[in-house]
C-alpha cells in the first residue's frame, strides 16, 4: 500500500545532523511512517536514537534534509506555529524531564493548561488518567517523593494526557524491570490502537522480539532498514512504510 | 499581559530577594529626585511672580556740602518725576532712609551706618505686570538725570538664579532617566538571568507545547510582584526623607529658600512613581523573555 506524501506522520529526507562543528551523528537518514503505526528504534547507545526522537519532537533543527511532520515541512513553518506541532506529539523523555518543584497532578496537567484548557476539564482528565496509572493516591506528591517507576508513570502519563497523534519514548522501560516494562508497553499498544502513531527508542531486545512491531535500525549515525528490505540509498524510506512486512521481518 | 501560573519557580530563586531591593532603592531615588524637582519649580514660579514686577533706582548721594534730606534732592526728585512719566510704571515712592539704614544694617553694624558715611538713595517703583516697557529707555532717561543712577529690575539675577534652577531641574529630569534607564537595565538583567537559570523548564514547557507567551506572562506576573513590593519599600523610605527635607528648610529663617513643602497633588504624583517602576518592569520582563525566546527552538 502507498501513502501520499502529506498522509504520513513523519518524513525525513536525506537528513543530516551535527552538533555544533562536530561530525554528522546522523547522515542520510530517510523513513516515513504511516498514520497509527508503531515503530521501534533500536541500535546500539551512541547510534543517535536520542537525537533522531530530538529532531522528531522538534527540539531540534536538522543540518540538512528534509522533515515533514503532519505533511508539514518544517523548513517552511513559522516558528509560531511550532508549540500547536508540539501540542500533537507526546514524549517520554529518557530522563522523564518532570518539573520537580511541582505535583504529579500539576506535572500531568502542564500540556492542558499550556493550551489553554479550562481548570475544571483539566480536573478530571487528569485524576482519571493518574489513577489508571495507579497514582491516583499520589496526585498532589511532589516529585521528588516518588520512587523512580512513579516518577516515570507521571512522565508517560504527561505524555499521553493529550491523546497526542505522534507519541516519542525514548528508552521508557531503561530503569524498569522487565513485568513494568511489559505493562507499560501494552499501555502504548492500547494507545496505538486509538491511532496514535508510536515510536520507541530501545535497546531492550527481548521486548522488541516479543512484541514483534517493525523497527528503525540505527547504527553509526545510518539509518539502516531490516536487511531483507534494504533497497540501498537511494530508496527514500518506502521501505519502512509497510508495517506488516517489518512485522514478519522482526 | 501577565499570568499568575507559576509553573516556573520563579519565587525560589535568588534573584525575587534582590530585585525588590533594586528598585526599592530606585524608586527612593527618584522620589527624592522628583520631589526636589516639585520644591524647585514652585519656588522659581514663586519668585518670578513676586520680584518681576519691581524696580529698584539707586540715586547717589550729592558729595561735597551737606547734603539734603533725601526728600529734597534734586537728583531724587528728578528722578521720580522721569519715573512717575514713565508709561507702564504705576508707582515710584522714595524709599525712608531709615529703611535703607535697616537694610545696611547686618553689613555696616547698629552704629556704622549712622554717622557720616554716605548713603545712596533708593527709590521702589512698581511696574504694570501687562504693559511692555523699555528698560533701556527708562535707563537712558534717569542716567540723563544724573549720571550715577542705576536701575536694578531684579531681572538679571531673578533670570540668573532662575536658569540656575531650570538647569538643576533638567540635571533631577535626567536623573529621574537615568533611574528610569537603570531600572530597566536591572529587570533585563534579572530576567536574562532568569531565563537561564530556569532554561531546563522552559525547554520543557515549549516541547509540550507552551508558546513564548505562556512563559514571558508568568515572568512579568513575578516583575510586576516584585516591582511593587519593592517600589513600595521604596516610597516607605522616601516619604520620610522628604517630610525630613521640608522640615529642616522650614527651620531656616529667609525669605530665600522656598517652602520646601509638597501639595496633595505632588504627593499623588510621587506615589504613582513605584508604580511606574512596577509597570516598567513588568513590560521589560516581558518584552526581555519574548525576544530572547525567539533565539530558541
Ligand atoms: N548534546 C550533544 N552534543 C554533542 N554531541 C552529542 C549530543 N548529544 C548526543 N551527541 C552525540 O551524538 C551521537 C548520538 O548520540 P545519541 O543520539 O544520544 O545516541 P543514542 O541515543 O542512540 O545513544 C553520540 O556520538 C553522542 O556523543
Ligand atoms: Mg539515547
Amino acid at each position: 500500500m502507498n501513502f501520499d506524501g502529506s498522509d504520513y506522520v513523519v518524513r525525513f529526507e536525506n537528513v543530516g545532523l551535527r552538533y555544533g562543528l562536530g561530525p554528522e551523528v546522523l547522515q542520510d537518514v530517510s523513513f516515513a511512517l504511516a498514520p497509527a503505526s508503531y515503530h521501534f528504534l533500536i541500535g546500539p547507545s551512541g547510534a543517535g536514537k536520542s537525537s533522531l526522537l530530538r529532531l522528531m519532537y522538534l527540539a531540534m533543527k536538522p543540518s540538512r534534509g528534509l522533515i515533514s511532520l503532519f505533511g508539514r515541512d518544517m523548513a517552511r513553518t513559522a516558528r509560531e506555529d511550532l508549540p500547536g506541532l508540539r501540542r500533537r506529539i507526546g514524549v517520554v523523555f529518557q530522563d522523564y524531564r518532570l518539573l520537580n518543584h511541582l505535583s504529579a497532578f500539576d506535572n500531568v496537567a502542564l500540556p492542558l493548561r499550556v493550551a489553554g484548557g479550562r481548570e475544571r476539564d483539566i480536573q478530571k482528565h487528569v485524576e482519571e488518567l493518574l489513577s489508571w496509572v495507579g497514582l491516583g493516591d499520589h496526585m498532589n506528591a511532589s516529585l521528588p517523593t516518588l520512587s523512580g517507576g512513579q516518577q516515570q508513570r507521571v512522565s508517560i502519563a504527561r505524555a499521553v494526557i493529550t491523546k497526542p497523534q505522534l507519541l516519542l519514548a525514548d528508552e521508557p522501560t531503561g530503569n524498569v524491570d522487565d513485568r513494568i516494562a511489559l505493562r507499560l508497553m501494552h499501555l502504548f499498544e492500547e494507545l496505538n490502537k486509538l491511532g496514535t502513531t508510536i515510536v520507541i527508542a530501545t535497546h531492550n531486545e527481548s521486548l522488541v522480539k516479543r512484541l514483534g512491531h517493525p523497527r528503525l535500525r540505527l547504527d553509526g549515525g545510518l539509518l539502516l532498514g531490516d536487511p531483507q528490505s534494504r533497497r540501498g540509498r537511494k530508496g527514500k524510506g518506502d521501505e519502512m512504510l509497510d508495517g506488516s512486512r517489518h512485522m514478519e521481518a522482526g | 499581559m501577565i499570568s499568575r501560573r507559576t509553573d516556573l519557580p520563579l519565587d525560589g530563586d535568588v534573584l525575587a530577594g534582590f530585585l525588590p531591593w533594586l528598585i526599592a532603592f530606585m524608586v527612593f531615588l527618584a522620589v527624592v529626585a522628583a520631589a526636589g524637582m516639585f520644591i524647585l519649580h514652585d519656588a522659581t514660579a514663586n519668585w518670578s511672580a513676586g520680584l518681576t514686577h519691581t524696580l529698584t533706582v539707586q540715586v547717589p548721594p550729592t558729595k561735597g556740602e551737606k547734603a539734603l534730606p533725601a526728600a529734597e534732592d534734586p537728583h531724587v526728585l528728578d528722578a521720580l518725576k522721569v519715573l512717575r512719566t514713565t508709561g507702564g510704571i504705576i508707582r515710584a515712592d522714595l524709599v525712608p532712609q531709615t529703611e535703607v539704614l535697616e537694610l545696611l544694617e547686618p553689613w555696616l553694624g547698629r552704629d556704622g551706618a549712622a554717622g557720616d558715611l554716605p548713603l545712596p538713595y533708593l527709590i521702589d517703583a512698581e511696574a504694570d505686570p501687562d504693559a511692555k516697557f523699555d528698560i533701556a529707555t527708562l535707563r537712558s532717561r534717569l542716567t540723563k538725570a544724573h549720571p550715577g543712577i542705576s536701575v536694578d529690575n531684579h531681572r538679571d539675577w531673578l533670570d540668573r538664579l532662575v536658569g540656575l534652577i531650570d538647569a538643576v531641574e533638567w540635571i533631577a529630569r535626567g536623573v529621574l532617566l537615568l533611574i528610569g534607564l537603570a531600572t530597566v537595565g536591572t529587570v533585563i538583567f534579572t530576567t536574562r538571568t532568569g531565563l537561564s537559570v530556569h532554561r531546563d523548564t522552559i525547554e520543557v514547557l515549549h516541547l509540550i507545547g507552551a508558546q513564548d507567551d505562556y512563559v514571558a506572562k508568568q515572568f512579568a506576573w513575578r516583575a510586576l510582584t516584585l516591582g511593587l513590593r519593592g517600589g513600595t519599600i521604596g516610597l516607605a523610605l522616601a516619604a520620610p526623607t522628604v517630610l525630613g527635607i521640608g522640615y529642616l528648610a522650614s527651620g531656616i529663617e529667609t525669605g530665600l529658600l522656598p517652602d520646601a513643602s509638597l501639595g496633595v497633588a505632588q504627593w499623588i504624583a510621587l506615589a504613582f512613581i513605584p508604580i511606574l517602576a512596577a509597570a516598567i518592569a513588568t513590560l521589560t520582563a516581558r518584552i526581555t523573555v519574548t525576544k530572547t525566546l525567539a533565539g530558541m527552538l
